[in-house]
């Protein structure tokens, strides 16, 4: 291998400063996708358990839709294919305030939105029926029923398979890079190409993925012992 | 809606871009049928390796798993276009490129696959293939093995179906599948909402079949 090593161009010139906004971007990124899909998914995942067809059959649709088309395909549908059909006014505003960061929030809200209603549909599907019938006996209605007695249950009970999604979502950030997002991927691309050290570049980038997937794995590890149910031992699957 | 922008280009999108046939080497089906394969093989080796007795087997694989799983597929496909030209000394195809990627990467997660189906065998069997004489070999190849196939049906399929759908990702490095195909006609038409809702349905077509059969493997094995 004819390759001459280089650290230094990780903390010299601006790769240090390109670095952490990506970090900082991917973060931003991540976290407020990680509200849309979160809000998605307890919708779509409570309302494909209900009895009324018309929910239930539009929450499926849309998770069915949504899941199994790649997630590439949704940044450029939500970047390019959406804007062109709002008014022109929107437009111009959109791309004077980072259109790209809020295509990119979108598309991966949307899509992990569907994957994690799964998780929480296998979590309220885990209760056993009697908890609904017995809520409904001492007189709740059905939303205040899911509100205060099967959601907070089933919340419990998918920790793990929600923390694998939550890490799916932070490691798909880095495709909001082909719709040109500075996220984390994206600048050590940047430091490739301005240094040319692409082995120094990409393993800054590596670690800091590593190390960001590893410490939120832990903590939810932590998480889970903290809530688990007593007496239960039955966990739910991973996502689908 | 005008949709002759599809109509007018739906051979070189399904040609070119899904199976791969075309002035380009590319293809979404051409990727991931391989990929899907020896992903698993080399999974396979992977799972069993990380259930292995030996430490200096088992923890290799350990790290090798957890690796992957930690890291952006994006980003492992830019280690692999930047490494194996530099570590072989001559430029390698897009399709080269994306293919050991995904297989390196989809191990990992078929590692897993197969270490929890392995591990769904009851431990009676084992000892009852002992008892029979068999080897360790024996036991794993025409016990454990075919048992636990059939307990990982389901999530083998689930991960076959995000790996197809990882394949949109090879677009970045200039493969020429479904994805780039759809990029190439966009450029020329400026119709994105028409042509992304395309091969959307398109993927979705390819996924839902996928598992709809799985459904019914599932079924059958049962």
């Amino acid at each position: 291998m004819n390759y001459t090593f280089k650290w230094s161009v990780l903390w010299t010139g601006e790769s240090g400063r390109w670095l952490l906004q990506g970090l900082l971007t991917t973060l931003e990124l991540s976290a407020l996708a990680w509200v849309l899909a979160v809000a998605l998914g307890i919708l779509a995942g409570a309302l494909r358990t209900v009895r009324f067809t018309p929910l239930r059959w539009a929450a499926t649709s849309y998770v069915e839709f949504f899941r199994n088309v790649p997630l590439l395909v949704w940044m450029f549908f939500w970047y390019f294919g959406v804007p062109p059909l709002l008014p022109r006014g929107i437009q111009d505003w959109l791309f004077n305030h980072g259109a790209e960061f809020w295509a990119g929030m979108l598309a991966l809200g949307v899509y992990h939105g569907a994957r994690i209603s799964e998780v929480i549909r296998s979590g309220i599907q885990s209760i056993p029926r009697t908890q609904f019938e017995a809520s409904v006996a001492i007189g709740l209605t059905t939303f205040q029923s899911y509100r205060l007695i099967i959601l907070p249950v089933a919340l419990r009970l998918i920790v793990p398979p929600a923390t694998n999604e939550s890490l799916n979502l932070l490691k798909n950030s880095s495709v909001a890079l082909t719709i040109s997002v500075a996220e984390l991927t994206f600048q050590t691309r940047q430091i490739e190409t301005y240094t040319a050290k692409a082995i120094e570049a990409l393993t800054a980038g590596t670690l800091i993925y590593l190390v960001l997937c590893l410490s939120i794995a832990t903590i939810m590890a932590k998480v889970e012992r903290r809530y688990a149910i007593p007496g239960l031992i039955a966990r739910v699957g991973p996502a689908a | 809606m005008d949709v002759s922008v599809i109509t007018s280009n739906f051979k070189f999108l399904i040609l070119q871009g899904l199976i791969g046939i075309g002035p380009f080497i590319g293809g979404t089906l051409r990727l991931a049928i391989p990929a899907i394969l020896f992903g698993f093989v080399l999974g396979i080796f992977v799972g069993l390796a990380r259930l292995a007795q030996a430490p200096w087997i088992r923890m290799p694989a350990t790290m090798y798993v957890e690796f992957f799983r930690g890291v952006p597929l994006v980003m492992v496909i830019f280690w692999i276009w930047f490494i194996i030209p530099q570590l072989l000394r001559l430029p390698i195809p897009e399709y080269g490129v994306a293919l050991t990627a995904f297989v390196i990467f989809e191990a990992a997660y078929f590692g897993e696959i197969v270490r929890a189906g392995v591990q769904s065998v009851p431990r009676g069997q084992v000892e009852a293939a002992t008892a029979l004489g068999m080897t360790g070999t024996k036991t794993m190849a025409y016990v454990v093995l075919p048992q636990a196939l059939k307990n990982m049906v389901p999530s083998l399929v689930t991960q076959m179906i995000v790996l197809f759908k990882d394949t949109s990702l090879a677009s970045i490095i200039g493969y020429v599948d479904l994805t780039k195909a759809a990029q190439i006609v966009n450029n020329r038409e400026i119709k994105p909402f028409q042509i992304y809702i395309f091969i959307a349905i398109v993927y979705w077509l390819c996924t839902y079949s996928m598992s709809v059969f799985a459904r019914r493997l599932e079924r059958r094995a049962a």
